[in-house]
């Protein structure tokens, strides 16, 4: 797969949204038609760039959230931050139709690729689930059997993005999936809400002996919180590659 | 340049001049590759050396003897957030080269954890540059690369490497993490350096 390998400057694309998902209240998935896209890894991020009437332009840098593809059709997923100057845009106002430009892919590091067969352990914090997603969907994509586990910590029940989707990649392809409900859990749920603690750790994830590849997502302060879990449980930090967004929040 | 429709956006205040394509917050966002070391003062070293052989090395005590500066500066991270006037506490790269003669052209800056990044020397030297250890009035928090990081303001922060213990002077560049991972090499905001190719 092209993209890993960044060769000469990274150019702007003109791209087409084709489809709008809503995947909770405040959290959108926009489809675009990318010409000439150069491909790129699960992991990997996005510059867009929005531009107004008057040549005023802004740009953010966002997760790819779909797998490889040789179309040029790519997904974003993102949240809608109160204050923000794009995200409201993005998530409120796009229709498809509408242009953006694109740049990428960026970073080299935060990625999955479908030759690693090691066991793969994600925790997602939010919004972090989206470069995790296109880890999950590239391995479903490239019929990786690498071993896979989430653990994917929400706010409650409404909160969970891609939630059809990750029910038919557990029970069709074998990802291992924990939620946890950190403000509300559903009715019967065997744990009350809490953020990941030690026992979760233990429970639900890939142990240190097996040595997975863990890539942790989310806020800075969960990503701090679980990191330190996992080397404290045995884990090597050289194996644990984190992503952080915030504390000014979410890519606004 | 492409117009979206129906997207306004917000000017930034005009009296305000930030680097291309980089926007204004007040908090203190951490870009990371990975965990957060956690490295105790008493087993703390900072080294430099040519490659082969220490040239001087400080344990935590010695290096907080040095004559230190206050620095108040903007820094820009790549992933576009810039932070105006940020202020801290720091021993300036011109007091701990003073008494390294090398003809080294290139740094390669070595961290706790594993992190790496280069820069030409001549940007550690002549007050651009410091292993800073204090912000904003408090010791630097482990998350912001405390107990000691590069700070060098002028080009995008993560060349202001966390968790510093070293700098290896060469005479011939060496790609640093994020320079080997998509970024650029130089890293200048003014000219947008971002990714490899800018």
């Amino acid at each position: 797969m092209a993209g890993a390998a960044v060769l000469g400057r990274l150019k702007w694309h003109l791209c087409t949204v084709v489809a709008l998902r809503d995947e909770t209240a405040t959290a959108r998935t926009i489809a675009l038609q990318v010409p000439d896209w150069p491909g790129h890894l699960a992991g990997q991020r996005v510059d867009l760039r929005v531009t107004a009437g008057d040549g005023y332009a802004a740009v953010r840098e966002y997760s790819i959230a779909s797998a490889p593809r040789s179309d040029g059709r790519l997904e974003l997923s993102v949240e809608r931050v109160p204050d923000g100057e794009v995200s409201p845009y993005l998530t409120q106002d796009l229709a498809v139709g509408d242009r953006v430009e694109l740049r990428g892919p960026i970073g080299g590091w935060f990625v999955w690729r479908d030759d690693q067969i090691e066991p793969i352990q994600l925790v997602a914090g939010g919004s972090g689930i989206v470069p995790l997603m296109a880890m999950i969907r590239s391995r479903a994509a490239a019929r990786s059997a690498a071993p896979f586990r989430l653990l994917y910590s929400v706010r409650n029940p409404a909160s969970v993005w891609y939630l059809h989707e990750l029910q038919a990649l557990e029970s069709d392809r074998g990802v291992g999936i924990t939620y946890i409900y950190t403000r509300a859990a559903p009715a019967n749920w065997p744990r009350p809400p809490g953020r990941i603690d030690a026992t979760v750790v233990a429970d639900a994830s890939w142990p240190a002996s097996v040595s997975p590849t863990c890539y942790v997502c989310g806020p800075t302060s969960f990503v701090e919180h679980v990191a330190g879990l996992m080397t404290s449980s045995g884990h090597s930090p050289e194996r644990i590659r984190t992503e952080r967004f915030g504390p000014s929040g979410n890519r606004p | 340049m492409a117009q979206s429709r129906g997207f306004v956006g917000r000017r930034g205040a005009a009296t305000v001049t930030l680097p291309p394509g980089q926007y204004l917050t007040e908090e203190f966002p951490v870009l990371s590759a990975g965990p957060t070391p956690h490295v105790p003062l008493e087993e703390w070293a900072l080294t430099i050396d040519d490659g082969k052989n220490a040239l001087r090395q400080w344990n935590w005590k010695s290096f907080r003897e040095l004559p230190t500066e206050a620095i108040t500066t903007d820094i820009h991270c790549v992933t576009r957030w810039s932070k105006l006037g940020t202020t801290w506490e720091g021993v300036s790269l011109d007091t701990l080269l003073a008494d390294i003669t090398s003809d080294a052209s290139f740094a390669l800056v070595r961290s706790y954890g594993g992190y790496t990044t280069n820069l030409p020397v001549a940007d550690l030297r002549n007050k651009k540059a410091w292993i800073a250890f204090r912000f904003d009035g408090v010791d630097l928090a482990a998350e912001h690369g405390g107990p000691a990081r590069l700070l060098v303001p002028h080009l995008y922060l993560w060349k202001s490497a966390k968790w510093v213990r070293g700098i290896t002077l060469l005479d011939h560049d060496e790609a640093g993490f994020w320079e080997r991972n998509g970024y650029h090499n130089y890293g200048d905001p003014w000219r947008e350096q971002r990714y490899s190719g800018d």
